[in-house]
């Protein structure tokens, strides 16, 4: 079972597609999302994100604020800006 | 030449150089309403995300957050308009403007003081032409509106209702949004929202219950409510602004379509016209010439 992650700017998509793992950080601290989490809602702090696609690749994103949530392996992050 | 074909021709020549303008503005705003469309459409998934999220938290927790509770005696209410910054869009501006008119009015017989909020060189000049209280407004960036401009909107309409409106004169209980909306090519529309207080409408049918996600908060719902409130705001006046942008250029487009033709017409016109009067010179110079040769011949033959 894989994530369905969406990683979204006011301007764009910027990233879509599985991933086995997600970790971001919150403002109560660094988060790790895999699986099966159950449903949770989290503000971002400036930070990076990083994202594992299935195919073992990890990407890393540069956010500044934003928010997580994560409902049936549905993993979406809005952030206002976003940098590589 | 004659005089009547001079004033055609020149006339013409008038007509032709305007025809030159419209039809540029009118491939300029062909290829710009495109770019426009894709940008709402690329700003669409933030949009629903966001909405989404906002409906979790609104209808999961019970925290009753300033910005979605109503006021139960409201006296003053902010409405937004966007409009344009130059013309020769047609009526776009115009319509933006009328629908805020109307909405004032509805305001008012529910017994509420209006402020304008007004985006775009063409509200603010009806506005201002007519002595009218502004309490914001911004220009500029009609055609092409940022995320930043819509911030910068958007966080002056907070601060106006996160102010109390009953002890506290810039302080307002409804904010209204008035743009238009981007429906096709062919067809936008003016049209009046409530944005605050939040009416969280999900356009999807909402899920069987038992299915319903309950999500945890971090750190907790309040918190993470007046995070996403403001960013909620934000992206609605983005979208607005960015489909009142696409539907500028479709109205401009159309606009300068027409005035295009009309000016095909009137050159059309003109054209026969002029040939009608260049013909009637030839002819009065053809029978005046004759006319000449006969005098002349009857003179010397009335001689011999």
């Amino acid at each position: 079972m894989s994530l369905k992650v969406e990683l979204v700017s006011p301007t764009e998509r910027v990233w879509s597609g599985e991933a086995s793992f997600v970790s971001a950080r919150t403002v109560e601290g660094d988060l790790g999302v895999l699986s099966n989490h159950s449903p949770l809602f989290g503000v971002l702090v400036d930070g990076a994100v990083s994202i594992k696609g299935v195919d073992g690749s990890i990407t890393n994103f540069n956010v500044s604020g934003g928010f997580l949530s994560v409902a049936n392996n549905r993993v979406s992050i809005l952030t206002e800006s976003v940098g590589k | 030449m004659g005089a009547q074909l001079r004033v055609y021709r020149r006339r013409m020549r008038s007509v032709k150089a305007t025809k030159k303008i419209t039809k540029a503005m009118e491939l300029i705003s062909a290829s710009r309403i495109v770019k426009a469309q894709q940008r709402v459409n690329a700003s669409t998934p933030y949009a629903n995300e966001l909405t989404r999220a906002v409906s979790a938290v609104a209808s999961y927790s019970s925290t009753n957050h300033p910005l979605t509770t109503t006021s139960e005696r409201p006296i003053r209410a902010a409405i937004l308009i966007i409009s344009a910054d130059r013309g020769m869009a047609g009526a776009y501006s115009n319509n933006a403007i009328k629908e805020g008119e109307q909405l004032a009015a509805l305001l008012k017989e529910r017994g509420l003081a209006t402020k304008s909020y007004l985006v775009g060189r063409k509200a603010i000049n009806y506005y201002r032409f007519r002595n009218r209280e502004i309490a914001g407004q911004w220009s500029g960036f009609s055609d092409n509106p940022t995320y930043e401009n819509a911030k910068e909107v958007a966080n002056a309409l907070i601060a106006a209702f996160v102010a109390d409106a009953q002890v506290d004169a810039a302080g307002v209980d409804e904010i209204h949004i008035v743009f238009t909306e981007f429906k096709s090519m062919l067809t936008q529309n003016a049209m009046a929202k409530r944005m605050l207080p939040l009416e969280v409408v999900e356009s999807e049918t909402p899920a069987p219950a038992g299915l319903l996600p309950m999500y945890e908060f971090e750190p907790n719902a309040g918190v993470v409510l007046n995070a996403l409130l403001p960013r909620y705001i934000e992206a609605r006046v983005f979208n607005a602004m960015l489909q009142s942008a696409a539907s500028e250029h479709a109205a401009r487009r159309r606009a300068m379509k027409s005035a295009t033709d009309n000016a095909d017409d009137l050159i059309k016109s003109l054209t026969r016209l002029a040939n009608a009067a260049r013909q009637a010179e030839i002819t009065q110079e053809i029978s005046e010439i004759v006319g000449g040769a006969d005098a002349l011949a009857s003179a010397s033959t009335g001689s011999e």
